[in-house]
């Protein structure tokens, strides 16, 4: 072979190995999925998700940890989606030029490079201490809804960013004011893209375990809560708490509750992409 | 009712102003219940000593021990993701199709949308059993599972990141590299990757910062004791762990070793706010190279 071939050869075995990486992830994640979905999903049956917790695995269920995902996700949305959508809208309408814009700007980006850890800490101090909250879903919901505020806030900006002038210049010429432009105009313009941000902030809210175990979620929560200042558990904490047990019957119980956290997880995520194509096909501006 | 514009806009305002809040709230709580940990310990202690044992009756106060677990185990994620990431960014941005590429980009994310607990359970119950076949006095809680399992979560962040890099490389380059008859394998390893060097490390470096704070993984995986030691075998503790293990348990309010978690947590912010603000500069310094 001469020195030509060699290249085309190692060009030719390089988009091979290509391939094999860009699948080599995803074949790893399908190896991890099928393991999980072959050991728990004998175990998730009706009483799985209705049963409470339990010291024996086989009596044990889901049912606290489920009510505290929806409690937190719930709270989560009320608190995180007006704040970032409107903090969003400043920034991107409003605060433009001035000095104070800028350093929102930056301590938004380095916000968004916290570990999720450093928001329990904080949660921990300022919600269940300060403001004497204590383990409270609400404590938790604040930890998480300042978690993901930078995600919804950079989201929202970038959607009101892909409304076209015209549309603006319009309604301002018929009169509008600049916030009945945004709110009249700019905000349905944008609604789909918010919306997709929106829903992928929240996925991510309802997968975190660290912050909520640092802000005092417990392992064990005997009762689902019935308002915002009871105690609570979630599914991810529920997950850790079963797998870290050396019986067998917990890891099965792990399993079971990993298939249902993922298929909410990937719910969530597939409804996300969905309203992402269509707003985008709908929309050619 | 009609509201005036002027208190629609100033309410907008107090919203973005949440955000400084936040990182006030962030800083002040960290560094209140700091002060006061080395108020009982001594700072050259904190740095020096090489045993962390706060639960122990002989307690020690080194952060050296969780540091090092806290690099080894995102060095392990970096050694796979990093390669893998690369490759992808390459054959995405010089071999595939680009309608291969748009389809196949939103399915790599998933690997990052997966929660990282159940990452964790993978470690645990697939991969080290896996991994035992192959070394039998592989511990049951070790760093290498838990960073090779961290290292395919962040594959995306590196594959998408570096691809944008990739592409931001002038044309100019590649038609002149093609020119001059080089296959496509040499032009993106002699000409793109070495043009798009400061993207690239802008990459890793954000995905170091990532894996440094990732905690549920290794809480699971890595184990929670604190080994000084670089082999990737034994079980040891990051300092994210170390906060999940005393938040675990029941410690009081106000007690040395509440003010552990927080002397812990400072030392991981400064960590990664430096990783992150290395990474901005280093953008800002190269982004305008080529035009």
């Amino acid at each position: 072979m001469n020195k030509i071939s060699i290249n085309r050869f190692k060009d030719k075995a390089f988009m091979v190995f290509g391939v094999f990486c860009t699948f080599f992830g995803l074949f790893m994640l399908a190896i991890f999925v099928g393991d999980v979905v072959l050991k728990g999903v004998d175990r998730i049956s009706w009483e799985f998700i209705t049963n409470l917790p339990s010291r024996f695995p086989e009596k044990a269920g889901i049912f606290t940890a489920l009510m505290g995902t929806c409690w937190i996700l719930f709270l989560t949305a009320i608190i995180a989606i007006p704040l970032g959508v409107f903090a969003g809208l400043y920034l991107e309408e409003y605060g433009k030029r001035n000095r104070f814009a800028a350093i929102l700007e930056i301590n938004i980006t380095n916000l968004a490079g916290i570990p999720s850890i450093i928001y329990g800490l904080l949660g921990l101090e300022i919600f269940a201490r300060v403001m004497g909250l204590g383990q409270s879903v609400l404590t938790g919901a604040l930890t998480l809804s300042l978690l993901i505020l930078p995600i919804i806030i950079v989201s929202t900006r970038e959607s009101v960013r892909a409304v076209p002038r015209s549309l603006r210049e319009a309604s301002l010429a018929l009169g509008a004011t600049k916030w009945q432009t945004i709110w009249y105009q700019v905000l349905p313009a944008s609604g789909g893209g918010i919306l997709t941000g929106v829903i992928l902030a929240l996925s991510r809210a309802v997968g975190e375990a660290a912050p909520l175990i640092v802000v005092g979620a417990l392992a064990y929560v005997p009762f689902a809560p019935s308002t915002p200042l009871d105690e609570f558990s979630v599914l991810p904490i529920q997950i850790y708490n079963w797998a870290s047990r050396p019986q067998q019957g917990f890891v099965i119980n792990a399993a079971a509750a990993i298939v249902i956290l993922l298929i909410v997880t990937f719910l969530m995520n597939g409804i996300a992409i969905y309203f992402r194509n269509k707003w985008q096909k709908k929309i050619k501006w | 009712m009609k509201i005036p514009e002027k208190v629609i806009v100033s309410f907008l305002a107090l919203c973005a102003a949440m955000t400084v809040l936040i990182t006030a709230g962030i800083l002040y709580t960290l560094g209140a219940e700091t002060i006061q940990f080395f108020n009982e310990v001594s700072l050259v202690d904190f740095l020096t000593d090489t045993q962390w044992t706060p639960l122990f009756s002989d307690k020690h106060f080194g952060i050296l021990p969780l540091l090092t677990g806290t690099i080894l185990t995102s060095f392990i994620a970096i050694f796979f993701a990093l390669p893998i990431g690369l490759t992808i960014a390459v054959y995405m941005n010089e071999y595939a199709p680009s309608s291969f590429s748009t389809r196949i980009k939103p399915i790599l994310e998933i690997l990052a949308a997966v929660p990282t607990v159940v990452y964790g359970y993978f470690a645990l119950t697939v991969v080290t059993p896996f991994l035992q076949n192959f070394i039998p006095s592989l511990s049951s809680f070790n760093a290498l599972s838990a960073g090779f399992v961290m290292g395919i979560m962040i594959i995306p962040l590196i594959s998408s990141l570096s691809q944008d890099a990739l592409y931001a490389v002038p044309k100019s380059l590649r038609e002149a590299s093609y020119g001059l008859g080089a296959t496509r394998l040499q032009t993106s390893f002699n000409v793109l990757v070495p043009a798009a060097s400061s993207g690239i490390i802008v990459s890793v470096i954000l995905a170091i910062s990532r894996a440094v704070g990732e905690t549920m993984i290794v809480a699971i995986a890595a184990g929670m004791q604190p080994n000084m030691t670089l082999d990737p075998t034994v079980p040891i503790q990051t300092i994210t762990t170390y906060i999940v293990q005393i938040s675990m348990g029941d410690v009081p309010h106000g007690s040395l070793e509440y003010r552990t978690i927080f002397a812990a947590g400072i030392s991981l912010f400064v960590l990664t706010f430096t990783l992150n603000n290395l990474s901005f500069w280093f953008k800002k310094k190269y982004q305008q190279k080529y035009e």
